[in-house]
């Protein structure tokens, strides 16, 4: 997912580069990744030592810096990890771009006309307005990732649902052990669900004069609140609301 | 400095098929404040964005401080320059905006640094230092800490003035920096530019306040159809239009 993430966000500026190359090689790359069954690409790079026996990262016609049998080095964890983050990249990065040109052209205009590069601007006025509109979809994002590893039990990675798959294999209780399965996603899913809560509270800063308490909060001045309630004063309930 | 700030010779913009500026020529010597004003869509804006190559000109010249703005001029052939170089030019042009632009996400004295910080460079130190005293001078010493959306237009209009100040610019360009505000905050971010002018800082106002523009331009110049119709000394021109579009334009904004 942070590959995902990243990606995106380079893929994304990349596009709205005015360099046609650039921008080009961008929207080929999200053609392509957004064009063809996730499920597709993870047995691709699963079966890639098929094409590509051997594998060497380095230097063009110089010295390699990391070589090795495909086999060794596509495990089905890495074959899992180029399958998904490829994928989320193309995704994110229509998510970014989209959180950019949320972004008043104003904004642009002053930061280019303080003097600042077009990759200033974006960094430090452009990408953190974006933000607030980035979070919420990336949060779906987050969520909809985690549920789509299920997909990796196909290239035999024992994630969630595999090592499921494998227990009832054996002692053939399906319906109690894909309930663990869906209460373990409920789980962590909510975890996340929180997380982003936050995260858009503290992005959220500077748009009101106050952030909304969280519900911590809210649940603290409740009790208080009750504590506080003196009984049988008249029209008291009634002007509460 | 020698020779005219901004000197513009016929110069034409035009968007897909709407022209917008058919010819524009004029200077702006030095110290000079020069008020642009006219009917909207006469150019005004488009033009002061051309000034620092906010928009791309299509024809004509443009010098800023004796150099091309945006081009190199490589014999008889235009050159587009690199990105870097024009922004390079462009720190040294300051720029308000109608609608403020200030970054939401950083407050005042946090706009105010970003530049010197990111283009120029300086210590933060230094930078905080000089950020602290323009916003004193404008008037918001003690609004340092507060983001913009907690300020009223007339401040955020004055903390957009600091920031363009931070860059030691030797041209302020003015976008109609009152249009937005509401009638009581107007003559705040008056006053402020009026300090400006006294102090000898070269500007090129695009405004609707002609008693701004009577008081304090040295030149008047009026707009309309994207060509400079005449321009003047403005206590001149606002009693004696020779044109008839200058009239037709003053009897209704007088």
């Amino acid at each position: 997912m942070l590959m995902g993430i990243a990606l995106g966000v380079g893929l994304a500026v990349m596009r709205l580069s005015p360099n046609p190359l650039v921008a080009g090689s961008s929207a080929l790359y999200i053609w392509f990744f957004r064009g063809t069954p996730v499920l597709v690409q993870l047995l691709f790079w699963n079966f890639i030592s098929a094409l590509y026996p051997e594998i060497s990262i380095g230097i063009p016609f110089g010295p390699d810096v990391i070589s090795g049998d495909a086999n060794e080095l596509i495990t089905p964890f890495a074959a899992a990890i180029l399958g998904l983050g490829l994928n989320q990249g193309a995704y994110q990065a229509e998510i970014v771009r989209a959180g950019v040109l949320s972004v008043d052209e104003g904004q642009t205009d002053a930061a280019q006309a303080l003097g600042m590069t077009r990759l200033q601007t974006m960094r430090r006025i452009v990408l953190p307005q974006a933000l607030r509109v980035i979070i919420p979809p990336t949060g779906n994002e987050v969520i909809s990732m985690l549920k789509t590893s299920a997909l990796v039990s196909v290239i035999a990675y024992p994630e969630l649902l595999y090592s499921a798959q494998l227990i009832y294999a054996v002692n053939f209780k399906q319906i109690p052990l894909l309930l663990v399965v869906c209460i373990w996603y409920l789980v962590v899913t909510t975890i996340l669900s929180i997380g982003q809560y936050y995260i858009e509270r503290r992005f959220g800063r500077s748009s009101a004069s106050a952030p909304p308490p969280t519900p911590m909060q809210r649940i603290r001045r409740g009790l208080a609140i009750r504590h506080a309630r003196i009984p049988d004063v008249p029209g008291a309930s009634g002007d509460r609301r | 400095m020698s020779g005219p700030a901004v000197k513009a010779e016929d110069v034409h913009k035009r968007f897909g098929r709407l022209d917008v500026l058919n010819g524009i020529s004029l200077e702006v010597q030095p110290g000079q404040v020069v008020c642009l004003v006219g009917p909207s869509g006469s150019g005004k804006t488009t033009f002061l964005r051309c000034i620092n190559h906010l928009e791309r000109i299509d024809a004509g010249r443009l010098w800023v401080d004796g150099e091309l703005v945006g081009y190199r001029d490589d014999g008889d052939k235009l050159h587009e320059l690199r990105e870097s170089d024009v922004a390079r030019k462009r720190a040294q042009i300051g720029m308000v905006f109608q609608r403020f632009n200030l970054f939401p996400h950083m407050t005042a004295l946090g706009n105010v640094i970003e530049a010197p910080l990111r283009v120029k460079k300086q210590p933060r130190e230094q930078a905080v230092q000089r950020a602290t005293a323009l916003l004193e001078r404008v008037g918001l010493g003690d609004k340092l800490g507060a983001y913009p959306a907690q300020l009223s237009g007339g401040m955020q209009q004055r903390v957009a003035i600091a920031r363009a100040l931070a860059m030691d610019p030797k041209l302020i360009l003015f976008d109609e920096p009152t249009s937005a505000l509401d009638p009581e905050l107007v003559g705040e971010v008056l006053d402020t530019m009026r300090g400006l002018a006294a102090d000898g800082m070269t500007m090129v106002v695009v405004t609707h306040e002609m008693g701004f523009a009577r008081e304090v331009g040295d030149v008047l110049v009026f707009m309309d159809d994207g060509v400079v119709v005449e321009s003047g000394p403005p206590r001149e021109l606002i009693a004696n239009p020779r044109h008839e579009r200058t009239k037709a334009f003053l009897s209704k904004v007088l």
